[in-house]
């Protein structure tokens, strides 16, 4: 769960001794760096848990934040304000990294409220017939038979240019695919952000099944990228 | 801590260079015989009589040996830089270097020079040593903190090989840098420039590509990508193969056996390649062995195709890069070159093509010495390390990681961690658990790269975690965490979290060198530096007592001369025989103190010659007249300060 930023038990500065609050990033009494605090990356940036973020404002914050933190601002300091340095400001370019990116924003933000969202990266399960969404059932087992065709008729070192445009085809269809999930997505972000409790948990189940699927369309035209790709 | 300068390096395939901020600007520092590249080839002396290790030299002097003695001889090093045994042997086919014969899978390999046997990184650490020597030469003070920059697209095996050479060679790597982020730092400091500018790298040995966004004095890298095996060299390679065919197929000769035979056609290949970015067409006239001469026209319409598919191989990193940084060729406001081969009008004409530049009205840069400007870049982030100075405090450099980082799960795919381009330092967290009752010890296989298998993607390490609280299967749950640092390079640290007690679990990588294999590299070279240090002290001193000696035989014919008393003059001979007795020996604090009881003698004697020498320009000499008659150094203050010595 989010971490409630002002409940944090207060710790007292390393150099000044100054109680601070636990997820500062610098001493508030004498801003010397502090230790990696176990903040979220909302509060890395001191910003509301929101879907919907101002990304010039967050590009500002990240510059100011990075002139304070990074190594090369430490490179003659004690080693433990060199490996706090370090700590830091991998914490706030991992948070940077993920909040700028609407997708792995909205995956971060709903795992944080306990959200189960699907292995991203397992890698396994591409064409697992269990995970299509059942709309696209009939399209992706055309698909994969093309692709297949396509595939063998590389290794022959043959050019099929009648299924090259029924795949590009097929790919431009599951682009479009991929633009209304990002829409759909956007459109449930309002009612995250601004709904109150049960029109926020409605969204959030909205978004899982969307991001889900999203996942799904992302590997597919991977796949059509690659197979099309090496001509 | 001393905080002594810190110097920007460039330590390239072809050439290195070493570079300061001078004030507001980045200078290169020359080395002594005056030129600012040093040639990145390390030659081994013969043996010296009656044994002990012999010398190693770098540079132009170790170049020239190239030819004769191509076995005692290494170029181009720097492709082999953390490379693993088989990679190593796909560069051999294209480089005249041995491998150790006593080399096995999984060591880092070693390369016969002469009868030695060296590690890359030892290599590398020679020419960083010459050039912190030529940098110590240059300030008159040890330097021992330096920024080395590396390709954008090394990996972390080749970037830890690096780090291991600077170690080597006594400095402390304070960061290293990518190649095209310090070219944009060089150009980027004249210019309060705004906007989006790629950085075209193509080297002696690598090509890399990097889209930087500069606001503010904020230097934040977009995407990066490469080729670190392609370069300057494949062309050379290209020419020289077809020589080689064709003196072999119209002459019967076949030089391929002939190291040093080839290293001479390499030359002059380099040389056509040279000449033919200027000249419409170059030529081969070789001498061969048999008494033919191979005589090649090149016209330059021939060169552009044959090299075609090399510069090619430069065009789809450039295009993976807009991709991966969202944008378009048209977004890109300034490209800048960088690296010798860029030079070629072809490659200037792709360039063009890439970033549609002629079209929009704009040139590509080329305003800083494309040789010099990545080192001119290093002398900058030196500079913003050292922290001290107003030119360089509101710059800072955000790099990325070129290459995506994962782990290896089941069925061999491959789980990404850290994506590529993720600006650097950046961290991942994962679980493990164990498989098996009681189990103590989990592998981890960490791996660089883009494709979905493992066995398509750099293994980059396997690391154990070692003692584990033995629990049942699947109850412990250790988390390692994967940090990137700002040089690129990776730490692994892992925890175990169910046994309370959170124990700190050991992470045993299993590539490169250990540091204690570092360490003695370090304590080997050191030695062979004192033994360096020792012989260019005893030459000096040499030299000083000459210039000394010869300054006191002429003394003698000065009107000074006679103004001396008889036991003045009989100090001076007694002392400047025993330094000219002395001074063919190898002692050199005999050499020191023989030459300093001579400057010691001759204190009057200098003050007289300088009272003479004002009168004599009173008489209506002119001052540089009575200067040369004087000869320069005879004044106080002597050229010798005792605190020089131990």
């Amino acid at each position: 769960m989010l971490k409630v930023l002002d409940s944090a038990i207060p710790i007292a500065c390393w150099s000044c001794a100054v109680a601070h609050n636990e997820s500062t990033l610098f001493c508030p009494h004498c801003s010397k760096i502090q230790p990696p605090p176990g903040a979220d990356y909302y509060s890395v940036f001191s910003l509301e848990p929101r879907l919907t973020l101002d990304l010039g404002m967050l590009e500002h914050q990240f510059h100011k934040l990075s002139r304070k933190l990074h190594p090369d601002r430490f490179a003659r300091a004690t080693s433990e304000e060199k490996e706090w340095s370090l700590a830091d400001t991998a914490l706030l370019n991992d948070a940077y990294r993920t909040l700028r990116d609407p997708i792995r924003r909205t995956e971060y933000l709903l795992k944080l409220h306990g959200a189960e969202i699907g292995e991203e990266h397992s890698g396994k399960g591409r064409t697992d017939p269990s995970r299509v969404p059942a709309d696209l059932l009939e399209e992706v087992f055309d698909l994969n038979m093309q692709l297949e065709e396509m595939r063998a008729a590389k290794k022959m070192g043959e050019e099929d240019p009648d299924l090259k445009q029924s795949l590009t085809a097929a790919k431009k269809k599951f682009d479009g695919l991929l633009d209304d999930v990002d829409r759909d997505l956007r459109a449930q972000w309002t009612a995250w952000d601004d709904g109150d409790e049960s029109a926020r948990s409605a969204a959030q189940k909205a978004m899982v099944a969307l991001l889900d699927r999203r996942r799904y369309l992302d590997n597919l035209v991977r796949d059509v990228n690659e197979t099309l790709g090496a001509n | 801590m001393a905080e002594g300068r810190v110097v920007g390096i460039d330590l390239g395939t072809t050439n290195s260079l070493v570079a300061y901020m001078q004030g507001e600007a980045p200078v290169v520092i020359p080395g002594v015989d005056g030129s600012n590249l040093v040639p990145s080839v390390v030659a081994l002396d013969p043996i010296p009589e009656g044994g002990g290790r012999p010398t190693v030299t770098v540079g132009n002097s170790a170049r020239r040996v190239l030819i004769e003695t191509p076995e005692r001889v290494i170029y181009s090093v720097k492709r082999l830089m953390g490379r693993s045994l088989d990679e190593v042997r796909d560069e051999l086919k294209f480089f005249p270097f041995r491998l150790a014969d006593d080399v096995e899978a999984g060591e880092v390999p070693r390369v016969q020079l002469g009868e030695l046997r060296f590690t890359p990184p030892e290599i590398s650490a020679y020419i960083l040593r010459q050039l912190k020597r030529n940098a110590e030469r240059f300030f008159g003070e040890p330097v021992t903190q330096a920024v080395i920059t590396v390709p954008a697209y090394f990996n972390d095996a080749q970037r830890q090989a690096t780090k291991d050479a600077g170690r080597m060679a006594g400095l402390e790597v304070l960061r290293l840098v990518n190649e095209p982020t310090a070219a944009a730092l060089a150009y980027g400091l004249d210019r309060a420039k705004e906007g989006t500018i790629a950085v075209y790298d193509f080297g002696g040995g690598t090509f890399d590509i990097s889209i930087l966004k500069l606001r503010d004095g904020i230097f934040e890298v977009q995407s990066t990508n490469g080729d670190t095996h392609l370069g300057g060299d494949d062309i050379d390679n290209l020419l020289l193969a077809i020589a080689l065919d064709e003196i072999h197929s119209e002459h019967g000769v076949d030089l391929r056996t002939k190291p040093g035979a080839v290293q001479g056609l390499r030359k002059d290949a380099i040389d056509a390649k040279i000449s033919l970015s200027s000249e419409s067409s170059a030529k081969f006239d070789i001498e061969l062995p048999n008494g033919d001469r191979y005589q090649r026209e090149i016209p330059r319409e021939v060169f552009e195709q044959l090299i075609q598919p090399v510069l090619a191989r430069t065009a789809g990193p450039c295009k993976q890069a807009l991709t991966d940084a969202g944008i378009t060729p048209e977004q890109i406001d300034e490209v800048v070159l960088v690296g010798g081969s860029t030079r070629i009008p072809a490659v200037r004409r792709l360039v063009d093509d890439l970033f549609h530049l002629s079209a929009r009205g704009k040139k590509p840069h080329t305003e800083l010495n494309p040789d010099e400007v990545v080192a001119l870049g290093a002398a900058v982030q030196a500079d913003i390390l050292a922290g001290a100075s107003k030119t360089t405090e509101e710059m800072l450099l955000l790099d990325v990681t070129p290459l995506s980082l994962g782990i290896e799960a089941l069925g061999g795919v491959v789980a990404r961690i850290i994506p590529r381009n993720s600006t650097i330092p950046a961290s991942a967290t994962e679980h493990f658990t164990t498989g098996v009752d009681g189990q103590t010890n989990v592998a981890i296989h960490v791996l660089q790269g883009e494709r979905e298998l493992a066995a398509d993607c750099r293994s980059l390490a396997r690391f154990d975690l070692k003692g584990i609280p033995p629990m049942t299967a699947g109850l412990p749950r250790i988390e390692v965490k994967f940090l990137i640092d700002a040089d690129g390079i990776l730490h692994v640290s892992a925890r175990e979290q169910r046994s309370g007690k959170a124990a700190e679990i050991e992470v045993k990588a299993t590539y490169g060198l250990t540091d204690e294999q570092v360490e003695t590299m370090i304590l080997d070279s050191f030695d062979h530096a004192e033994e360096d240090f020792a012989k260019r002290l005893l030459i000096e001193a040499r030299n000083e007592a000459e210039s000394i000696l010869t300054k006191v035989e002429q003394a003698r014919t000065s009107p000074a001369w006679g103004v001396l008393r008889g036991e003045e003059q009989s100090a001076i001979g007694a002392a400047a025989d025993r330094l000219a007795a002395v001074k063919a020996g190898d002692d050199l604090t005999a050499i020191r103190e023989a030459t300093l009881a001579v400057d010691r003698a001759t204190h009057r004697l200098a003050e007289l010659m300088m009272d003479a020498a004002v009168t004599t320009a009173i008489r209506g000499k002119t001052m540089t007249a009575a200067g040369e008659d004087l000869g320069e150094e005879v004044t106080a203050p002597h050229p010798m300060a005792p605190a020089e010595f131990k």
